[in-house]
């Protein structure tokens, strides 16, 4: 491999770099302002200070009514396990019931099966093909033992938008809590949450090029939510542990700059996704596209190449210096098929040949090019290479 | 997992030895695993003292899966059948200077194919002396 091999990261899906400016606006907070944000003396007020300045910059961003919605986690696997176990704590006297789908991250899905096990009753609603859940069967699941609905705003794997405005009204009708992880979708999608039926609603630092380890919960004032840290009395006594002021600062910063960028981001993102597949399947036949064809977040892009399986085309993808994946960051390491494509029935051959390249806003048009120049030899060494695909068709 | 390959692996996986059919094979072993859903086609010749002069394969599978077939033709080849029916799993995985723990069972279908490659020439074998 030469030195001067080109690299092209089109894995912002399981995680972004860590902007610049973010990094700058963290720095102070390691060294010379290391203060307790709980402290009443001139160490701790500047820490306050700049944990109340990104509680408004994530306000802001989401949409929501007042900053003190918003809580501070480690990330969004600890703002979806605070969520769903703490409404299923406090709500214990109303019902036990908790509705899903069935294509959450595992941060959803193995808590709510945690919780299945510990006496809870969990309905996993299907979707179709697209992954679009079935807003039908999931009315239908609600019972008056339902105390929360889970759904994601859109998934990780493939990108396709949930709809989230609806679920909020069948919840509000209902009068049930409703729960989503828009870990992928924040700064990417607009959020308006004074305005929709959303309970809470996670987000983690590292996929909106901040830093790992940092999240929020967003907790509807008024929704009845049984802490699950418990300690001393940092974020409204909802969450205890000394706060991780450089962390916090930099989710702040990154939500600052990801609402003020959505839309031109957005668009740009929406553009290069789009120029990709073209690329992709004017080269390279039997390719499916998982996902919404419209209603998908606007960097990713999941195929699927048949006869093939999805680590080979990864490895050699890797050796050309180009980082993609198969499903999701946690799934790699494991065997078992996608549960969201499989969920979507997609033919079990199907499944294992399918890719993700999530873009990020580093990305350019030459990327996209150098991607689609390594990519059909590959594909083609591969494909010569399977049992499965009969050349000379 | 990925990064967790061998150098080996990685060269094997990168260089694959015997990809391939043989048309008049001597042996043909299909196996599909049911752990994973991967796919190996393993094809020999086999001379009349029982040496295995050649071998390919058509693998539909991980980095591991492809890695593996490539190496169990490499060491079947120029053995007796009777020296190729000890050829193991382990084996073909220490040749490769080992695998990943949730890995293991890609080598597993290397040496089923194997096997089952084998008992398809022996089944000939006797088909044609019947
Ligand atoms: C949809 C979704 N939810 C939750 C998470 C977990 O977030 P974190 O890595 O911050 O714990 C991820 C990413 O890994 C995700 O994609
Ligand atoms: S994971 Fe299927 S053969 Fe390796």
């Amino acid at each position: 491999m030469t030195a001067e091999m080109r690299k092209v990261y089109l894995d912002n899906n399981a995680t972004t770099r860590t902007r610049e400016e973010v990094i700058a606006a963290m720095a102070p907070y390691f060294g010379g302002i290391y203060g307790n944000a709980s402290s009443i003396h001139q160490f701790g007020r500047p820490a306050r200070t700049a944990v109340d300045e990104a509680r408004n910059r994530v306000a802001s961003l989401l949409g929501a009514a007042s900053p003190e919605e918003i809580i501070f986690t480690s990330g969004g696997t600890e703002s979806d396990n605070f969520a769903i176990k703490g409404v299923v704590n406090a709500l214990r006297s109303k019902g036990n019931h908790i509705i899903t789908s069935a294509i959450e991250h595992p941060a959803v899905l193995n808590t709510c099966k945690f919780l299945a096990k510990e006496g809870c009753l969990v309905t996993f609603v299907g979707v179709d093909e697209y992954g679009v859940i079935k807003l039908d069967e999931l009315k239908k699941a609600i019972t008056d033992k339902t105390i929360l609905i889970t759904v994601m705003h859109a998934n990780n794997e493939i990108g396709t938008i949930e709809p989230v405005e609806e679920i909020g009204k069948i919840a509000e009708e209902k009068g049930v809590y409703f729960h989503t992880d828009a870990v992928q979708s924040a700064g990417k999608l607009p959020l308006d949450l004074k305005n929709m039926n959303i309970s809470l609603l996670s987000i983690s630092g590292h996929k909106l090029y901040g830093p790992k380890g940092v999240g929020a919960l967003y907790i509807k004032k008024g929704t009845k939510i049984t802490p699950q840290m418990l300690g001393g009395h940092h974020e409204m006594g909802k969450r205890a542990g000394t706060e991780n002021v450089p962390g916090i600062v930099g989710l702040g910063k990154a939500c600052e700059l990801a609402g003020k960028e959505l839309n031109a981001e957005s668009k740009k993102l929406t553009e290069l996704r789009d120029y990709l597949y073209k690329g992709i399947t004017s080269k390279i036949e039997d390719v499916r596209l998982n996902g919404h064809p419209q209603n998908r977040l606007p960097n990713t892009l999941n195929v699927g190449f048949k006869y093939l399986e999805g680590e080979g085309i990864i490895l050699n993808l890797d050796m050309e210096g180009v980082g993609a994946s198969t499903g999701s960051a946690c799934t790699s390491g494991s065997l078992e098929p996608s549960h969201v494509l499989s969920a979507m029935s997609v033919d079990a051959a199907d499944i294992q040949g399918s890719v993700r390249f999530s873009i990020g806003r580093d990305n350019t048009k030459e990327d996209i090019n150098y991607v689609v120049g390594v990519l059909p030899p590959i594909i083609k060494r591969l494909r010569d290479m399977s049992p499965l695909y009969e050349k000379g068709k | 997992m990925e990064g967790q390959y061998t150098e080996k692996v990685m060269e094997h996986f990168r260089n694959p030895r015997n990809v391939g059919e043989i048309p008049d094979a001597s042996g043909i072993g299909n196996v599909g695993n049911p752990v994973c859903g991967d796919i190996m086609r393993l094809y020999i010749k086999v001379d009349e003292n029982e040496i295995i002069t050649d071998a390919k394969f058509k693998t539909f599978g991980c980095g591991a899966a492809i890695a593996t077939s490539s190496m169990v033709t490499e060491l079947v080849k120029g053995k007796t059948i009777e020296e190729a029916l000890k050829v193991s799993n382990h084996a073909v995985a220490e040749a490769l200077g080992g695998l990943p723990k949730i890995k293991m069972h890609c080598s597993v279908l290397a040496e089923q194919a194997l096997r089952r490659a084998i008992d398809d020439y022996l089944a000939k074998k006797k088909a044609k002396i019947a």
